[in-house]
């Protein structure tokens, strides 16, 4: 008995130490160079949103008639536009519809689409078929068709931009929803506490959902840059912000009529769409490996 | 096999119907009254109220609208979408010359996207952590994340206007004059085929590389094949799945960038049609349009779920 228990502990000697979840979640998170970069550049864009008024170094709204488009030089940094607006401080405040736009659609989205897919999971049979064929009844339709056609239907304007991205991003979250409940249902501690006589709303919430959301974040991550490139899609094409408010989309397509003589009024908002999406993809891609379990042990 | 097709066939008309009611009701809420918009664009501002009710009648916009959907789905079942009211002619029209041009457009760059996308990621793959990797990553990160309108107008300053290589604007049927109408696609297409061939990049290395580490890859290294053969024979058809499934959903993609693309080329296909007709207060095109890209869209998936079976024989649907 007592070699026994020598042999046992010297197994448990050998044995590697246990890496607790959150420092391994930190280990591959923080791991790579290029999340790193995409925080960097969320942490600027927040900063950006939050004192825009500071940051920007003239009213991104008030013509000068006497200095349109200007050459970048160190009175505008960017340059100016056909009205002589200062470029860099309508990209500064630009990140303000952007961020919103991103975070508040991803949130209706996530939330509504969330809600449809756990009922669709929970409840099989009819509820299940109404939901997820009126999901793809709307994934039919190409998203940023649906979304302008949503946005035009309620009149355009931040506020209804965001409604019509939101209600167009559902699907994929009731989608991804209602799979991880059907494999989550099949748990014995669902069982478990069905026949405790926990209600079909308290196991939904309590046991069904905090289990089903890891994949979730990654997903909802991942959509805030899809979200921004949409909204800036429909405020290029002119539903959207209303002018003479900036947004990175509308500034593409106003430096359009003017691209042989101001080429940087198109290329610096656009490059300021692209970075924004791409560190918010590569938070998205970091959050997925390190949350993910089957890459547990590989990374 | 052939209760699948018949269950999937039902499935995908019931999408389509739901399409059709979504569609309809929600063109009801439409701002501006396209009656009042014809008349205030052909200049009949002297119309009287009852000229108005005429031409109301004539389209049939004075009855309920439950009747109205009714009647708009008995003409959809006899191919009929309808007309327009803003331009007075039939919507199948409007579609039947902007679809071929959409349909141009995309299919190049659909095929571009599976030719260039596939090896981008194979290669990224089993050349894991070599630059080759690095570029072909950062490739297919920067793809994804590219606004194309913006791409568009890189691609328009620099082929058009600097290097005068490329038309930046303009539309040559094929029919007319082969090599004329490549070069005034070119420019739309590589828009297009951006996202598309970026995203089946990343899905081919991630699913290349989770392939890789199986045992039968193991097993095809260890009996002496070559690299060409396992790869070739064992691990892409193995990766493919998810690939296909992708692939499937990025003909959707294709149709949505169309309608930027579209407007910045000034391309009259699918895509500017549903602007256009949106900005002028005419539904009937736009659900028309929404219907006819649904339909594209759903069959489109239903060929990617039944084509599962012949890629992975292990994949039975009985």
């Amino acid at each position: 008995m007592a070699a026994g228990n020598g042999m046992t502990s010297e197994k448990f000697e050998e044995a590697p130490r246990h890496i607790s979840d959150l420092r391994r979640f930190i280990r591959v998170f923080m791991g790579r160079k290029v999340v790193i970069f995409g925080m960097v550049v969320i942490g600027l864009l927040i900063l950006a949103v939050v004192f825009a008024p500071w940051l920007a170094p003239y009213n991104p709204n008030a013509p000068s008639l006497k200095n349109t488009l200007a050459k970048p030089g160190s009175a505008h940094l960017l340059g100016t536009d056909s009205l002589g607006r200062d470029t860099l401080s309508r990209i500064i405040y630009g990140s303000r519809p952007a961020l919103v736009v991103g975070l508040v659609a991803v949130s209706i989205a996530g939330f509504i689409g969330m809600t449809l897919g756990l009922l669709a999971g929970f409840y099989s049979g009819a509820i299940n078929s109404i939901i997820m064929r009126s999901m793809d009844a709307l994934m039919s339709v190409p998203m940023i068709l649906l979304a302008v056609t949503i946005a035009a239907l309620l009149g355009g304007g931040l506020k209804n931009v965001v409604i019509a991205l939101g209600i167009a991003s559902i699907p994929p979250y009731a989608r991804l929803m209602c799979g991880q409940v059907l494999t989550v249902k099949q748990n014995d501690y669902i069982t478990a506490s069905q026949a405790g006589g926990a209600s079909n709303l308290r196991i939904m919430l309590k046991h069904i959902f905090p289990n089903c959301f890891p994949p979730l974040i990654v997903l909802l991550t991942m959509r805030i840059g899809m979200a921004i490139l949409s909204e800036a899609s429909l405020s290029f094409l002119g539903i959207g912000i209303k002018p003479p408010d900036a947004a990175w989309g509308s500034m593409v397509s106003e430096g359009y009529q003017n691209l042989l003589r101001a080429p940087l009024l198109s290329i610096a908002p656009g490059v300021s769409i692209m970075l924004v999406v791409f560190a918010f993809n590569m938070v998205g891609d970091g959050l997925r490996d390190a949350l993910d379990p089957k890459l547990r042990g590989t990374l | 096999m052939k209760d699948l097709i018949i269950r999937r066939l039902i499935e995908s008309l019931m999408v389509v119907f739901l399409v059709t009611i979504m569609v309809f009701f929600a063109m009801r809420f439409l701002p501006g009254d396209p009656v009042l918009v014809y008349v205030s664009q052909n200049e009949v501002n002297s119309a009287t109220p009852e000229q108005i009710e005429k031409i109301r009648r004539e389209f049939g916009l004075d009855k309920p609208t439950v009747v109205q959907y009714i009647n708009w789905l008995g003409d959809i079942c006899r191919g009929n979408l309808g007309r327009s009211v803003i331009h007075r002619t039939s919507v199948n029209e409007e579609i039947g010359r902007a679809l071929p041009k959409t349909v141009y457009l995309g299919s190049a760059a659909f095929i571009l996207s599976i030719i260039l996308g596939i090896p981008l990621g194979i290669v990224a793959a089993i050349r894991r952590g070599k630059w080759i990797d690095a570029l072909s990553t950062l490739v297919a990160n920067l793809g994804v994340t590219a606004p194309i309108f913006w791409v568009g107008i890189i691609l328009i300053l620099v082929f058009g206007y600097y290097l005068r290589w490329l038309p930046i604007q303009g539309w040559v049927p094929p029919t007319e004059d082969l090599g004329k109408s490549l070069l005034h696609i070119l420019m739309p297409v590589i828009c297009l085929t951006v996202y598309p061939m970026a995203s089946v990049a990343r899905q081919t290395r991630s699913a290349m590389l989770e392939v890789t580490r199986q045992d039968y890859i193991r097993t095809a290294w260890a009996k002496g094949l070559n690299e060409r053969q396992v790869i070739m024979k064992h691990a892409i058809r193995n990766a493919m799945i998810p690939v296909i499934t992708l692939i499937g959903m990025n003909i959707r993609q294709i149709f949505g960038g169309a309608v930027l693309i579209e407007t910045v080329f000034s391309i009259y296909g699918m895509g500017k049609l549903s602007v256009d007709a949106l900005f002028s207060s005419d539904y009937a095109i736009v659900q028309g349009v929404i219907l006819v890209v649904a339909v594209v869209v759903v069959l489109s998936s239903l060929i990617v779920d039944l084509s599962y079976g012949w890629i992975d024989p292990r994949i039975r649907y009985d």
